[in-house]
């Protein structure tokens, strides 16, 4: 049987995930300059905020065709807290400090509240498993698509479709673009910076919310440390797309997505490579790809401002 | 002024980070020392194992068995004059922790013996701390044959450290014996075979695949996994198009559970078989109803069923630990008992009180120990190895695991 397809899928499916959550580090970046490595951890706190919702507050036994709209909004009201308290209280006071400042606030946030889940969340201190959508698999031809899979589907193209009408179609996303070329003439101009700055924090942040929802659903158990790999590979998506470009996220993302599933299945195929195959080079072969797209594409795949702002 | 704000809040917050981290070790790490009794010695019997993270559940049921064999001696007043009283550190699974541990038990004089750790990666990194210092170390969890036969223990065996012991038996026995119970009596002959390139994974899927070879069978695939991540879709896409009839999985359950679900969401309706890594109920938690089939092989035969541990298990139950003792609490007690009956020897030997050279003779002590433990009779051969060689094969049933067939690897 040919796996092709099905393992086209499994990298897209992967990939729309760490795209989901790469739109984060690229709108913070694109506007502040920031790399917010704490944003593994919001999309991991996003998680828990769904799971909170399922466990302790819905009643046992709620459908999953009602408790998952309830679950997301949870998700990205405790998502978009989290990224706003840091910007307020992290980030904001470093803003005019040298860059290293806030990038070592960062990792120290994002070991804040990896440890705070350890500590304080109920029984977090291994997985916990996440709801399930009931329901059998699908089979396109070939190809099967889980239930837990078939939000994702949805929810990437439609939070992209989202996003694109909210940047390029809204005052508040005009506003970004102009605080993005050039925030002090952008001040000038009279657009409220602050403002725009809490506004791509939030709305990174809900759309690590609504990955860390796709995660969970996906493999069926959440827990503190599931922040910390996808947030790098979230990054590294970003930095491949072209930091700064939200349509370079998605896509870095999906061709990371793609890179990794399709070495697993092939690598090992080509002959003298098979000890470099398994899933356990995946990462490497991820990273290589990078190193190759920046080698001959510094500015990422779909990036044009990184030059003249750096 | 901004400036000094910054770094106000910058240092606050990896203050708190820190704090935090430092908080919850010291936290899982010294309960259960409240038995003093109040004059004569104190020997600090110390517990290396995973207090957090992934694998906390076996590493709890560690330190909770130790901690009941210490109160039991206590209770009894087992060694006239000294009261024990463990010493708890989490090692995260990780073997430069592992070392800092043992380093830090090796300081304490008051040590005379530790139980741990449960990964053989670890043990590794701490053979030679204890080794060095006299200071015996009694494994309830480690299976790599390395650790006491030496890296070449296929064909010449050689004991790389005197102080260590397990009274778990090895995966020179437990893959073989997963081996046949797959090829002769489920009637599989085509596997796939998964680890995660760790000590004890790839040691058991090596040992594993040989004696399946070699019984006729046949590998169909063999994959390597990362175990930092949990898409495992590209692995499971494969397997299901391998044809295999089973997957061996050498590694441990947090891996375990998702792989087992993803390869039957992707199609592949074969049961997963794994060694004592998985063989925990946090496995049939993580992999749902999709564990149900699966196999695990663990060391010795199922704790309930012993009679001389219905005892301890009894025991467990009444002291109210908030932990199961999972797949290795009769194995710890075992070795918590095994430094306790070897510190009496050495006290009895030297009129009742403890010799200055208490750790070595300790040491030497426990390879001569021999008694009834809660899994069955507890003495060690030349090697440090455990002279109780039983496996038993575990199945997953209705949310639980349930013991299919005990018995003693033959051949090899």
């Amino acid at each position: 049987m040919n796996e092709l397809p099905q393992q086209l899928v499994n990298g897209l499916l992967l990939g729309s995930m760490y795209g989901l959550v790469a739109i984060g580090y690229t709108m913070v970046y694109g506007i502040v300059q920031l790399i917010n490595f704490a944003h593994g951890e919001i999309f991991m706190t996003g998680a828990f905020g769904a799971l909170t919702v399922y466990v302790y507050i819905l009643p046992d036994g709620t459908s999953m065709w009602v408790a998952l709209p309830l679950m997301l909004i949870g998700a990205i009201l405790v998502s978009v807290t989290v990224a706003v308290g840091a910007e307020r209280f992290a980030y904001r006071p470093l803003r005019t400090a040298p860059r290293l400042a806030p990038l070592i606030t960062a990792i120290g946030l994002s070991l804040a509240l990896q440890q705070a889940v350890w500590a304080w969340y109920p029984q977090a201190k291994s997985a916990r498993t996440f709801p399930t959508i009931p329901g059998g698999p699908f089979n396109i031809g070939n190809v099967t698509i889980q239930t837990g899979d078939i939000f994702l589907v949805a929810a990437a193209p439609l939070s992209m479709a989202f996003l694109a009408y909210f940047v390029m179609r809204t005052r508040t996303g005009r506003g970004m673009q102009a605080t993005a070329q050039d925030p002090d003439t952008a001040k000038l101009m009279g657009v409220n910076t602050d403002r725009i700055i809490v506004i791509a924090f939030a709305l990174g942040a809900a759309f690590a919310a609504v990955g860390g929802v796709a995660y969970g659903l996906k493999y069926g158990q959440i827990d503190f440390k599931m922040g910390f790999l996808l947030g790098l590979k979230a990054f590294t998506a970003a930095v491949l797309g072209g930091i700064g470009n939200i349509y370079g996220a998605m896509l870095g993302g999906l061709v990371l997505g793609v890179a990794e599933a399709l070495s697993t299945a092939y690598i090992s195929n080509i002959p003298g490579m098979d000890k470099f195959g398994s899933q356990s080079w995946a990462d490497v072969w991820a990273f290589v790809l990078l190193i190759l797209v920046l080698l001959f594409r510094p500015q990422g795949l779909l990036g044009e401002r990184v030059a003249d702002r750096a | 002024m901004r400036q000094r704000s910054l770094i106000a809040i910058t240092a606050a917050l990896a203050a708190g980070a820190l704090t935090l981290t430092a908080c919850g070790s010291r936290d899982s790490g010294d309960k259960g020392s409240d038995s003093g009794k109040g004059g004569g010695t104190t020997v600090t019997i110390g517990v290396d194992a995973p207090l957090t993270g992934d694998l906390s559940a076996l590493g709890l049921g560690i330190k909770n068995s130790v901690d009941l064999a210490v109160n039991t001696a206590n209770k009894q007043n087992l060694v006239k004059g000294v009261t024990f009283k463990i010493s708890a550190k989490d090692d995260q699974a990780q073997p430069s922790s592992g070392q800092q541990n043992a380093t830090a038990f090796v300081g304490d004089s008051s040590v005379l013996g530790v139980v741990g750790p449960l990964n053989s990666s670890v043990a590794q990194s701490m053979q030679k701390v204890f080794d060095d210092n006299k200071l015996v170390e009694v494994s309830p969890a480690n299976t790599s044959p390395d650790l006491t036969q030496g890296t070449n223990w296929q064909t010449t065996k050689q004991r790389p450290y005197k102080s260590y012991f397990r009274t778990a038996t090895t995966d020179a026995i437990q893959g073989p014996f997963a081996a046949q119970y797959i090829y002769n009596k489920a009637k599989k002959t085509k596997v796939f075979v998964i680890d995660d390139k760790k000590t004890y994974g790839a040691g058991l899927a090596k040992t594993f695949t040989d004696e399946f070879t070699k019984l006729g069978g046949k590998v169909v695939g063999t994959e390597h996994i990362n175990p930092d991540t949990k898409d495992f879709s590209a692995v499971a896409t494969k397997v299901k198009n391998s044809g295999a009839e089973v997957v061996y999985y050498g590694g441990e359950y947090p891996q375990a559970g998702p792989l087992s679900k993803q390869i039957k969401s992707a199609g592949a309706n074969i049961p997963l078989i794994g060694g004592d890594g998985i063989y925990d109920p946090t496995f049939i938690k993580l992999a749902g109803t999709a564990a149900t089939g699966d196999f695990a092989t663990s060391v010795g035969a199922p704790v309930e069923t012993l009679a001389s541990a219905k005892e301890f298990v009894a025991n467990y139950k009444a002291a109210g630990y908030k932990d199961e003792y999972a797949a290795y609490g009769g194995y710890s007690y075992d070795s918590a008992w095994a430094i306790i009956e070897a510190v009496k020897k050495v006290v009895d030997d030297n009129g009742g009180k403890l010799p200055s050279d208490a750790r070595a003779k300790v040491t030497a002590a426990v390879q001569n120990v021999s008694f009834d433990g809660v899994t069955g009779k507890v003495s060690f051969d030349q090697y440090g190895d455990a002279t109780n060689k039983q496996l038993t094969v575990y199945s997953v049933a209705g949310g639980a695991w349930k013991a299919v067939e005990s018995g003693t690897y033959n051949g090899g």
